[in-house]
């Protein structure tokens, strides 16, 4: 199994664009800062990883009438998406069968929030009703990119996007589409930042994957979307191949709504499918782009789900760029998807920032300095709330 | 590999959940949010687990354990479900929370549940089902994008046996929001009915349907899925050229469907995406429409195929969803047609297992 990868777009607190991305991370330079767009009385006991543009900028930048509806996570959505679609060199977007397949948790949750009871009172909010749920988001993306045709939207938590990809590669692969620009996308919510305040999992400093002192996740926003084509487009017209989508797997802890199991039975299971279809051995994996969100119930399960895998002693050179990014929700998977190509695209494995204190409970060390080296095969992790695990294995041939 | 449907869970406005297809069928054209007729929750779950559970969880879980039972299955090879809103009586509390209290004194449980893939999520966790597990939520064309993905699984050979449903629910404050929006029609119209309205807006609804698909016909098989196709955008002109190809591309034309399953739902403004199927070349075709009976919901269109499917088992079409005087001697295949104010049109094909 193998889907090519031909176009990648991404907007975060590191950088509006693939380059500005990719200059972050190894630069190891962070983007965890106080909140400036939304007026929280958390404001000063959490850091989020923001993109620092309004509203009003991301709307100028799509060209967007001043009577339109777009929630924050539709615009960022769509800047990533263009991004995309430009990036694969697509000039008519609906030339092939081509498809969008979106992720979201949040959806318009942004401008719901900010006119909960104002929508009664000013008619010139209405309009904001009707971009709630996260099938606007997705026609608002397929609206920017002129696509007519296939489009869905997963929402499986912080598993969504890798749920994304893995359908777009699926519908590929059984030849149901020759095009599919899939990705995610969340903007920052109050919803989300109270939401996860009461399950006291946000650190009130930077988040510090793997570490044993860690204290929570810094909540991020962002978008990314990366476009895969069948063998045939590619071929047809001769294509550069970014990288290739090579196996996947999804599986249900089936243990809490919340929390991962003790021992990353749904996590040990995405892995193992996604090995299977990809027809490579553990050893083949050169780097894991870990979920790490560093709360002290993912890293724990995932570790150990990860040493179940690998074997203690034999887990690749590894880390997570929530550090850098804060956890972006539904968004998280695209854009490591996104870190991983490039990873593999110019031999580097990102350092895992702010680890200090190796976990008591098993022996696994970040990589914490930028490590330069041949890249064949990543692994990427994401696991959402309701149990929902995900893994993608990208490939370099 | 084929699709077949062996098993149907359903809750919805009417009284679905158990009993003969149709038998209780009735129309109530005064109301423009129909409430669901709730099923014997006692019999599913503990009054006490009951309390913490929304009315999406509570219905899904009934429906999906009736479809379950249906289809004789214990453990499912992938579990698959759409809902356009998510678990908004959940996410209207905790909103209303943060707003309200201004962000102090909030408890978690309520944002927990209000993920969109609650429903999924308990349900695999009550069945230690620790399979596939997606959720879409892709307003009208959520349940369909379920439907899709779980007819590839099966086709795919990834999975033999798959839990798919369509959930939704309703709230006070949506209800709201959605009148003043113009999406439900108005209460000074006093009276809704669906076919031939000439206002706009809808009638609205919830429910959860959920169904069985499996590789292999049994006793309980309904109909065989063949098809599925959504597109986000269709223009009306060309509505029909793109129902052909998707006939053609399964062998068949206009002649061969032997009734049209519409999504009508009353409202004026987009009536014209049906009327170009009603209208004009199906304008022969037997034909049934539902949502004056489901209520308009995202995933009313997977009520749409719980009736469709008992059609195709019992050869019977019940009077009270015919939308025109057409007969035929037998059905053997369905075509389902639904969009919602023009965007997300699906196009679904069951024909006799």
């Amino acid at each position: 199994m193998r889907v090519a990868i031909t176009g990648m777009g991404i907007i975060s607190a590191i950088g509006n664009s693939v380059e500005e991305n990719f200059d972050a991370l190894v630069s190891g330079r962070k983007a965890i800062t106080d909140i400036a767009n939304i007026p929280t009385v958390h404001a000063n006991v959490i850091k989020v990883g923001e993109i620092k543009k309004t509203n009003d900028e991301l709307a100028t930048e799509l060209g967007l009438s001043a009577d339109n509806n777009y929630s924050r996570t539709a615009m960022l959505g769509a800047i990533a998406a263009k991004q995309a679609v430009e990036n694969a060199g697509i000039s008519d977007i609906n030339q092939y069968k081509t498809g969008l397949i979106s992720a979201t948790s949040v959806g318009g949750m942004d401008t719901t929030e900010k006119h909960y009871y104002d929508y009664f009172n000013d008619e010139n909010l209405v309009k904001y009703i009707a971009a709630h749920d996260g099938g606007d988001v997705a026609q608002k993306i397929a609206e920017t990119i002129g696509l007519k045709g296939f489009v869905t939207t997963i929402s499986t938590a912080c598993s969504s996007a890798a749920n994304a990809i893995m359908l777009g590669a699926r519908l590929i692969n059984a030849g149901k589409l020759d095009r599919v620009v899939v990705g995610g996308t969340d903007a920052l919510a109050k919803f989300t930042i109270n939401g996860f305040k009461t399950l006291m999992i946000l650190t009130d400093g930077y988040n510090t994957p793997f570490d044993d002192n860690r204290k929570g996740l810094n909540l991020g926003e962002a978008a990314a979307f990366l476009v895969l084509e069948s063998d045939k487009v590619v071929k047809e017209q001769n294509k550069k191949v970014l990288a290739y989508v090579s196996g996947f797997g999804n599986a249900n802890d089936a243990f809490h709504q919340t929390a991962s199991s003790e021992n990353g039975e749904g996590a040990f299971l995405a892995m193992e499918k996604a090995f299977k279809l990809a027809n490579l051995k553990p050893s083949d994996i050169d780097y894991i782009n870990m979920h790490g969100t560093a709360t002290p119930n993912n890293d724990l399960s995932e570790g150990r789900a990860v040493i179940r895998i690998f074997g203690e002693e034999n887990v690749p050179d590894f880390s997570s760029t929530k550090a850098f990014t804060g956890h972006t929700l539904a968004a998280a998977a695209a854009i490591e998807a996104v870190y991983s190509v490039l990873a593999m695209q110019n031999g580097v494995v990102y350092p895992n920032l702010n680890f200090e204190t190796p976990m008591q409970e098993f022996h696994l060390i970040p990589q914490t300095e930028i490590k330069h080296k041949k890249i064949e095969h990543v692994l990427s992790n994401s696991f959402g709330f309701g149990g929902n695990c995900s893994t993608v294995i990208f490939s370099k041939n | 590999m084929k699709t077949y449907i062996n098993g149907i869970g359903c809750v919805s406005a009417q009284q679905t959940f158990e009993g003969e297809f149709a038998a209780t069928f009735a129309t109530n054209e005064n109301l423009n949010v129909l409430p669901i007729v709730a099923p014997p929750y006692k019999d599913y779950f503990s009054p006490i687990a009951a309390r913490r559970m929304s009315k999406a969880v509570k219905n899904g879980i009934v429906a999906s354990t009736i479809a379950l039972d249906e289809a004789k299955l214990q453990m499912p090879g992938a579990i698959i479900t759409g809902t356009g809103m998510g678990c908004i009586e959940d996410s209207d509390k905790f909103l209303k929370a943060i707003i309200d209290n201004k962000e102090e004194f909030l408890t978690p449980t309520s944002f927990i549940q209000s993920t969109h893939n609650t429903v999924a999520a308990q349900i695999a966790l009550g069945l230690q089902c620790k399979a596939y597990n997606f959720t879409y939520v892709n307003a009208a064309v959520s349940f369909e994008s379920a439907l899709l993905d779980g007819k590839l699984q099966i086709e795919e050979g990834e999975a033999n046996s798959v839990l798919i449903g369509g959930i939704e629910e309703m709230t006070d404050y949506t209800a709201s929001l959605f009148k003043l929006a113009g999406f439900i029609k108005k209460d000074e119209e006093g009276t809704f009915p669906m076919l031939g309205s000439k206002t706009s807006g809808t009638v609205f609804g919830e429910g959860a349907a959920f169904f069985v698909l499996e590789n292999q016909k049994s006793d309980s098989t309904y109909a065989e899925v063949k098809d599925v196709e959504i597109n986000n955008e269709i223009a009306a002109e060309i509505l029909q050229l793109k129902v052909f190809d998707f006939l053609a591309a399964n062998n068949l034309t206009v002649a061969d469907i032997d009734l049209l399953v519409t999504g009508i739902n009353g409202d004026a403004h987009f009536s014209n995406y049906y009327e170009e199927l009603t209208q004009k070349q199906f304008a022969g075709t037997p034909q049934v429409y539902y949502k004056h009976l489901s209520g308009e919901y995202n995933t009313a269109s997977a009520f749409g195929l719980y009736v469709g499917a008992n059609i195709i088992r019992s050869q019977q079409i019940p009077g009270i969803l015919k939308s025109n005087d057409q007969s035929r001697p037998a059905y053997k295949n369905i075509l389902l047609y639904n969009q919602y104010r023009g965007l997300d049109h699906s196009f679904t094909l069951i024909s006799q297992a």
